[in-house]
């Protein structure tokens, strides 16, 4: 592996404007990584597509631009992978699925479009978990992706195939999507760095909606400034989403930087007790946690403890929400228009031709979620489950409120564990639910949050993610903590955590 | 809390538009039992006075001004459909022999 995939994207900006690497030199050199460790039987399978030849072009047109002066952003030749929840011109978007095999939209996602505008090279789409349903990766109809750091175990998901990708050093950056944790929780189980802005922040057209009132686009890369140039790039105002959110929001990319100095004086930082203290939170993971708080008040952060104790129903609340939402959504798989058409013998009705085809095109958890959704919303059940949980989500709501009344940010680990073996929950979705327990309150407030690497579980060897909070729109502030986390981490480590990772050269073949 | 039998599971997957399998309905129906087990908690969480949100975010109405923009292209809509015809979407008989 040459020493340029190994460099942030900031630090690839830097060589491409000095003219020491070309954009389409750094896209092969991706896509030779791609071929290097993601194909085959053990490969890491973080991609489902990967689009060489669009992406050289875009490189080569990248670089002309260069050599007239005229870039089009400051990651301008910049390669990136896309989460295959995205629509995407000229790609298969297929979201994991079996119902959207080989379906290539006819429009792009506003965040597609703008990577595009700005120049960034699309290196292809990650895999995930079918309609980003899954904390594992392993229900993509497609075989799941595996976690760089152990071939045998799984890269968290839904977005498993983003922070594989970005871990495995196959891509600087890639885009994901953040439902209940699933931007965090795989950046921390593959020690990467992974952002879930505030509800609204980047615009959700050209997603392929899960949970509409939940769902939210963000940057997976490997360090914290490159997150926030990714957020700054892709967020603001799109007139497509009606949700998103009209009033610019504090730099992320100054908050990062200001963070990295490394001072954090004056920033209380609040330590968040339902997800702190209690069973299930792994030994090693609370080490790391633990040693991250004691750096942060070494750099000059006041830490105080708060109370949010409508997080014990957070879980409940979000599968209920969830399954809702999606069952809705996902009605429009009717084989009518586009996807799988699946038409039993004899002469059937559209109907018959619908039911067949759903139960073919779908998975398991997808199945699960759809009658799920189906149940909670049928009358004589809507005002005891999904009802409750609308009212569960104003408490949450009241949580955040108070507790950022006595704290600027804050923190817990972002998973209760390291990655587990791949097959390990596949068949338990409760225990595979759990792992959401620290990212999903989030969601349901629609507040920011950052998962940053905190080293690695001393009983396993396995990266543990450090979680940071804030208020809606204030995503400036998980920034900061976050980049001022990481540069005490770094210096001492004496570098990142995934130096420490497997070289993996080879495995592919 | 209700609980939820093998055959009120077919019936949901009725409702869905899924043809599930008797080996699927028998592995997904306690799978379902025991997730709805689980979220039961939420029915005793919350007191009638507390308001529902349905969003994360307040939002008012958005409008936008009454303009025509491109759209797709009819060979852009069709291109992936299952079958077509006519410059339209091709679909299966929508009635019974019956009706």
């Amino acid at each position: 592996m040459t020493d340029l995939l190994k460099k942030s994207a900031a630090e690839l900006a830097e060589l491409l404007a000095e003219g020491s690497v070309t954009s389409v030199a750094l896209t092969q050199a991706c896509l030779d990584r791609i071929s290097e460790v993601d194909t085959g039987d053990n490969g890491v399978h973080a991609f489902l597509h990967v689009d060489a030849e669009g992406a050289i072009a875009a490189a080569a047109a990248s670089d002309a631009r260069r050599a007239k002066g005229e870039l089009l952003s400051p990651l301008d030749g910049v390669p990136i992978a896309v989460k295959d929840v995205l629509t995407t011109i000229g790609q298969p978007t297929t979201c994991g699925s079996k119902i959207l095999e080989g379906w290539v939209p006819p429009y792009d996602a506003t965040v597609v479009a703008r990577l595009k505008a700005a120049g960034l090279p699309i290196l292809g789409k990650t895999n995930m978990d079918e309609f980003a349903m899954g904390s594992s990766t392993e229900h993509s109809a497609y075989g799941p992706t595996r976690n760089p750091w152990a071939l045998d175990r799984i890269p968290g998901g839904s977005g498993g195939g983003s922070a594989a990708a970005v871990a495995a050093f196959e891509a600087p950056l890639a885009i994901g999507t953040d439902t209940g944790g699933s931007i965090r929780q795989p950046g921390a189980v593959t020690g990467t760095v992974g952002v879930k802005p505030t509800y609204g922040a980047i615009s959700r057209y050209g997603l392929v909606a899960m949970a509409n009132s939940l769902d939210q686009v963000g940057p997976v890369t490997r360090t914290v400034l490159d997150s926030a140039l990714l957020q700054e790039l892709i967020g603001g105002h799109d007139p497509l989403d009606s949700t998103s959110i009209s009033e610019p929001i504090p730099s992320v990319v100054d908050a990062a930087r200001l963070g990295a100095s490394g001072d954090l004086t004056g920033v209380k930082v609040g330590v968040i007790q339902e997800l702190t203290t209690g069973e299930g939170w792994q030994p090693g993971v609370m080490a790391r946690f633990d040693e991250s708080l004691e750096l942060l008040r070494d750099a000059g952060a006041e830490i105080v403890e708060v109370s949010c104790p409508s997080f014990e129903h957070a879980l409940a609340a979000y599968y209920l929400i969830m399954p809702c939402e999606a069952s809705s959504n996902l009605a429009k798989f009717d084989a009518m228009r586009y996807g799988l058409r699946v038409t039993p013998d004899g002469d059937p009705s559209a109907e018959e031709v619908m039911r067949a085809s759903r139960d073919a095109g779908f998975g398991d958890e997808v199945k699960r979620r759809i009658i799920l959704g189906t149940y909670a919303l049928s009358s004589g059940y809507y005002d005891a489950y999904y009802g409750q949980a609308q009212k569960v989500r104003t408490l949450i709501q009241r949580d955040f409120a108070a507790a950022f009344e006595q704290a600027d940010v804050l923190v817990s680990p972002t998973a209760p564990t390291t990655a587990w073996k791949l097959g390990e929950k596949l068949d338990d979705p409760l225990a595979m639910y759990k792992g959401d327990l620290a990212t999903i309150p989030s969601n349901l407030a629609g507040v920011p949050g950052i998962s940053v690497p905190a080293g690695l579980a001393d009983e396993d060897g396995l990266p543990v993610g450090f979680q940071v909070l804030a208020p809606a729109k204030a995503d400036d502030r998980v920034y900061r903590v976050g980049a001022a986390l990481e540069t005490l981490l770094e210096k001492k480590w004496g570098g990142p955590l995934l130096d420490k990772a497997p070289v993996l050269e080879g495995v592919a073949r | 809390m209700p609980e939820i039998s093998r055959d009120e599971v077919a019936h949901l997957a009725d409702l869905a538009r899924i043809d599930l399998s008797d080996a699927e309905l028998d592995h997904l129906a306690p799978q379902l039992a025991k997730i709805l087990e689980s979220v039961a908690s939420i029915s005793a969480a919350v007191s009638d006075d507390v308001p529902a949100t349905s969003h994360p975010i307040p939002l008012t109405n958005v409008f936008r001004d009454d303009v025509v923009t491109p759209g797709l292209t009819a060979e852009e809509a069709l291109a992936m459909a299952p079958a077509t015809d006519q410059q339209r979407f091709s679909v299966p008989r929508i009635l019974g022999d019956e009706q």
